[in-house]
């Protein structure tokens, strides 16, 4: 089998008394399109953290390519090639939003900013915001933040691309340009790890769903098998039987 | 006449008061630092230039080529051995740090070039004059330091907003976390920030120089005028630092034709009055 691009070797991180992260192992293969649900507070976005950097687990290592990353700082693994969009979006309130793009293709993908400049528009029209390049980026409305938050990311030319909810808060027919543009961004070769909520959009997009539940992958697999699975239902329905 | 002369010479002050802020500031604008020893390393910049122009003897504008990077060189390596681990959610340790190595330049250049005053010579620069107009004349030195005060900022400005490493301050400045996930690494991006504002430090430290005497106890009076220009022009606003400086330095002048004794006292003065009428600044860029 081929080394996975991004892995999660036995990652464990607890914030206190909770655990949000039991001796967790994932691996994305390259090219591939992995989701991520679970309830709120299963820790999906505490595992972004620690594949991004930002947050330092507290035993296991993580793996980009074969190569254990796990205290490399975040600027150099977004330069390797791990790109991450906020679930909240983020954007630099204080520039347009031409120039989010650009720094994040200057620094994050290494680009000289004169070759950037076509990219990013590229990637602006892509995600539906080339009208409102010029803009600055804080009086966008939510929709557009995140489409900014997405191309931002898209920007620092990923290899991996993390999503934390994209789709949260879309029109059906938003939802399904948002597919489509993801779609497009898998055919250029980019491996997808998505946690969503809007799950039907994930499993539309997706060739491999994990289940994450108090810091631990309970159910795995194909999409649609795992949606049906008892463990899925267990969970949403809140209907735990160990009380 | 006699006002004409006094307010231009205020305002030719001005501009070197706006050098000693745009430093200041530019390093408080991307990343909330205070930096107590702003005023020391003028005096250290003025020390490093006398030293340049006493062993090549050449002349102290000249020695701007090699004062200019050497402070750009210590700002870098001061950033990322000392000053980055002051910062984190607290103003407080690196006001203490940059406090600390203020004494500690102080006391360094007392030692190695005793409390006697220096002065840095520029030959005939410092005397000529040139005439504006019937009755008013200004020194070309003055002037020269005004004009590169202006340039200085037009630069800072172009810089910020410009280019690859403003883009880079301006995100760093705005959300550190998120900068480095866009891969700017925060260490390398605030040393270059305080390169940067040494090398406005260097600048203003040898014009300083030409013009009066020095000696090491005089950083924290340039690090007050520093702030206040900074004040009065609105924090994050580098034009405003500008007439910041241009106000506070008209305010002096006119303080001191008045009475030779009220030059300073004028200029806080100044620098009050518009705290308590406009406590952001004459031109603040608000952040939210």
């Amino acid at each position: 089998m081929n080394v996975p691009i991004l892995a999660l070797d036995k990652i464990s991180k607890r914030f206190g008394a909770i655990v949000v992260a039991d001796r967790v192992d994932l691996a994305l293969a390259e090219g591939e399109s992995l989701g991520i649900i679970g309830p709120n507070g299963a820790g999906k976005t505490t595992l972004f953290g620690i594949m991004s950097g930002t947050v330092p687990p507290d035993s296991g290592r993580v793996l980009y390519a074969g190569r254990d990353i796990t205290r490399m700082p975040p600027a150099q693994r977004c330069t390797m090639g791990i790109g991450r969009s906020f679930q909240i979006p983020l954007p630099f309130g204080g520039m347009s939003v031409f120039e989010n793009l650009v720094v994040a293709a200057a620094f994050g993908a290494g680009q000289r900013e004169h070759d950037a400049y076509e990219r990013c528009m590229e990637i602006l029209d892509q995600c539906g915001l080339a009208d409102k390049a010029n803009r600055s980026s804080r009086s966008l409305g939510l929709l557009d933040r995140k489409r900014l938050e997405l191309a931002r990311a898209l920007a620092t030319d990923p290899a991996v691309l993390l999503l934390d909810e994209v789709a949260g808060g879309l029109t059906e027919h938003e939802c399904q340009a948002l597919i489509e543009l993801l779609r497009a961004v898998r055919r250029q070769g980019v491996s997808i790890i998505w946690i969503e909520h809007v799950v039907h959009a994930l499993v539309a997009s997706i060739d491999r769903l994990l289940v994450l539940h108090n810091g631990a992958f309970i159910a795995e697999g194909n999409p649609q098998a795992v949606i049906r699975s008892p463990q899925v239902a267990e969970i949403y329905m809140g209907i735990e039987a160990d009380a | 006449m006699v006002w004409i002369n006094v307010i231009l010479q205020g305002v030719l002050v001005g501009g070197l008061y706006a050098m000693f802020a745009a430093g200041l500031s530019l390093i408080f604008g991307v990343m909330r630092l205070v930096n107590i020893a702003h005023g020391d390393l003028i005096v250290l910049a003025a020390y490093l230039a006398l030293v340049v122009t006493e062993t090549l003897g050449i002349g102290p504008l000249a020695s701007l080529i090699l004062v200019v990077p050497l402070m750009a060189l210590i700002g870098y390596a001061l950033q990322r051995l000392v000053l980055n681990r002051t910062l984190g959610d607290d103003l407080l340790p690196p006001l203490l740090v940059t406090f600390g190595l203020s004494v500690i330049i102080q006391n360094g250049l007392l030692a190695v070039f005793t409390a006697d005053s220096q002065k840095l010579h520029a030959g005939n620069l410092e005397v000529a004059t040139v005439r504006l107009a019937e009755g008013v004349y200004v020194g070309a030195l003055p002037l020269l330091q005004f004009i590169v005060a202006v340039a200085v900022i037009a630069a800072l400005q172009f810089l910020f907003y410009r280019t690859p490493l403003g883009r880079a301050f301006r995100a760093t400045a705005d959300d550190p976390a998120v900068a480095q996930l866009m891969g700017l690494d925060n260490r390398h991006v605030f040393a270059l920030a305080m390169a940067v504002s040494l090398a406005v430090v260097a600048i203003a430290g040898v014009f300083l120089a030409i013009r009066a005497d020095f000696d090491p106890s005089q950083g924290p009076a340039r690090l007050i005028f520093g702030f206040e220009a900074v004040i009065i022009g609105g924090l994050g606003s580098l034009w405003g630092t500008l007439a910041g400086g241009l106000i506070l330095g008209v305010a002096q002048a006119i303080g001191a034709h008045l009475d030779p004794g009220w030059q300073v006292l004028a200029g806080h003065i100044a620098f009050l009055v518009i705290l308590a009428i406009r406590p952001e600044g004459l031109f603040p860029k608000v952040r939210t």
